[in-house]
């Protein structure tokens, strides 16, 4: 019955749903888990690598995490290669802003431009809207840190906690039950891998496996924003015991 | 300086009619009008006329003064809307509210000004509604910045120059701007547009600090107006005054009608 809505994105079927958009929601969770956490001085994304292999250059090839702005970063759960474009156009998007208003965009600002792509696809443009969901991490002057998920609709909201990608309902119920009101940076990184030893399929984890960002504030009240090095996750993995036996330095 | 004036003259005579000599009076009319257009803005004339601000902007007997101090920004303009040596009204606004914190004075060509800031001031509300949070002065002075520079290097560019002052919504901090028609920025203490600037900088270097009151404010461009009427040989009709604060922008009272000029 399906088959006759669902080859456009623009029809509706009779019982009022979008077939395409609904499929690439299913797509994205497939998709390595990625979540993020809110703590009162920073924010932690964290990511599941599906693509890992001892060959795969470690540093130059980040598959779930991205720079957005000076100000944002976000990680990516769906497909990567329709990641880049948005990534692209919200990069853009920030240099403009930048350009025009000589400020960094707000975020949630940029979190809509984003999404405004998107949606169109959900009504008119190609064959399919784009298979992916962010989760975005930012910070600017007017709501301090802040953490917004989006999906393929086009819908966006601000969470404390969340999660996107492969088991992203029970990584959401482990962040309900585990998520404290004004929990630090640290706790917050304590918590996400916690979090993703649990969802992800192997207990032991290791930096092959996840990518890890944080954005937060220095002492003299300087935002920043940092992709994890391998070794940094490593010593992040071991101090909560959550890392494989045989370590890469062994081989 | 002058060399180079000659050779824009030179490459103003090429683009003309080939038989069509160019007379004394046009060397002279050309060699004054380029002679002021600052030589950075010229590097992509190709024969065509390069075409900037063309005229000098005739001195502008409007006032514009503008104040930071502690915890506020005040801005004053003159109350004449003039044509020539006639004076059309003596109750003039040259002031445009962008937003609750930012207020946009501005001075020039009659026409160019209203229509300039009545432009900002929609841009600036556009923001405010679909966004709903404000633009910081700061943002807004480079915005204006930018709208100005890209008309600047259009057929017709606008002929204004501009004071902005805010107060910043998030950080409750005071900022004053001046801008001018060519495009150029500065964040500054206190300013002044037009003649004005040749009485009341002197006035406000002495007596400004960036710790004064409200209070001491208006005091400072009641000295400002009384050295414009004993000195300025243009009845300007008086100030407007405007204050910006955190909680606004409101209208100060300003008596105007205070004679200054004592008869001896």
């Amino acid at each position: 019955m399906s088959r006759r809505y669902d080859s456009r994105t623009t029809i509706f079927s009779p019982d009022g749903r979008l077939y395409q958009v609904e499929y690439a929601l299913e797509a994205i969770s497939h998709a390595g888990t990625a979540i993020g956490i809110l703590a009162k001085d920073g924010i932690v994304l964290a990511a599941e690598r599906k693509v890992t292999s001892k060959l795969l250059e470690q540093d130059t090839s980040a598959e779930k995490l991205y720079i957005l702005n000076d100000n944002m970063i976000c990680a990516v759960a769906g497909m990567t290669a329709d990641a880049n474009i948005l990534i692209n156009f919200a990069r853009q998007a920030a240099q403009r802003y930048l350009l025009t208003y000589n400020e960094d965009i707000p975020c949630e600002q940029l979190v809509r431009r984003l999404c405004d792509l998107k949606q169109g696809y959900t009504q008119h443009g190609g064959l399919r809207p784009f298979g992916v969901s962010f989760i975005y991490a930012g910070w600017d002057p007017q709501r301090q840190f802040q953490l917004y998920l989006s999906n393929p609709s086009g819908n966006y909201g601000g969470w404390k906690a969340t999660s996107s990608g492969a088991n992203h309902a029970s990584a959401q119920s482990l962040l309900k039950q585990d998520y404290k009101e004004d929990c630090t940076l640290e706790e917050a990184c304590a918590m996400a891998v916690k979090v993703l030893s649990k969802t992800m399929d192997s207990t032991k984890l290791s930096s092959d496996k996840i990518e890890f960002a944080t954005v937060g504030q220095t002492k003299d009240g300087k935002i920043y924003h940092k992709l994890w090095t391998a070794d940094e996750i490593t010593a992040l993995l071991k101090k909560h015991d959550l890392a494989k036996e045989d370590t890469s330095e062994e081989k | 300086m002058p060399s180079r004036c000659v050779r824009v003259a030179a490459a103003c005579w090429s683009s003309n009619n080939a038989d069509e000599r160019p007379t004394c009076w046009k060397l002279k009319h050309n060699t004054r009008k380029l002679a002021i257009v600052p030589t950075n803005l010229l590097h992509n004339n190709n024969n065509r006329r390069t075409q900037l601000p063309t005229q000098p902007q005739p001195k502008c007997m409007e006032v514009l003064l503008g104040i930071t101090g502690k915890d506020f920004t005040l801005i004053a303009a003159s109350k004449a809307a003039m044509r020539g040596p006639t004076i059309l009204k003596a109750t003039d606004d040259k002031t445009r509210q962008l937003n609750d914190h930012t207020l946009l004075a501005f001075s020039g060509e009659p026409g160019d000004t209203v229509q300039f800031a009545e432009y900002i001031q929609a841009n600036s509300q556009l923001y405010s509604m679909r966004n709903e949070t404000e633009l910081s002065p700061s943002a807004l002075a480079h915005f204006v910045r930018g709208e100005l520079a890209s008309s600047l290097r259009s057929r017709n560019p606008y002929s204004v120059n501009l004071l902005l002052g805010g107060v910043d919504p998030i950080t409750n901090k005071p900022s004053l701007y001046w801008l001018d028609y060519l495009a150029s920025l500065a964040k500054v203490p206190y300013a002044a547009h037009g003649y004005a600037q040749y009485y009341c900088l002197s006035l406000l270097d002495k007596h400004h600090h960036p710790n004064i009151t409200l209070d001491e404010g208006m005091k400072l461009l009641r000295l400002c107006s009384d050295e414009l009427k004993r000195r300025l040989p243009i009845d300007f009709k008086g100030l407007v005054v405007k204050a910006v604060t955190k909680d606004g922008i409101e209208t100060k009272p300003f008596d105007e009608d205070e004679k200054v000029v004592k008869d001896t």
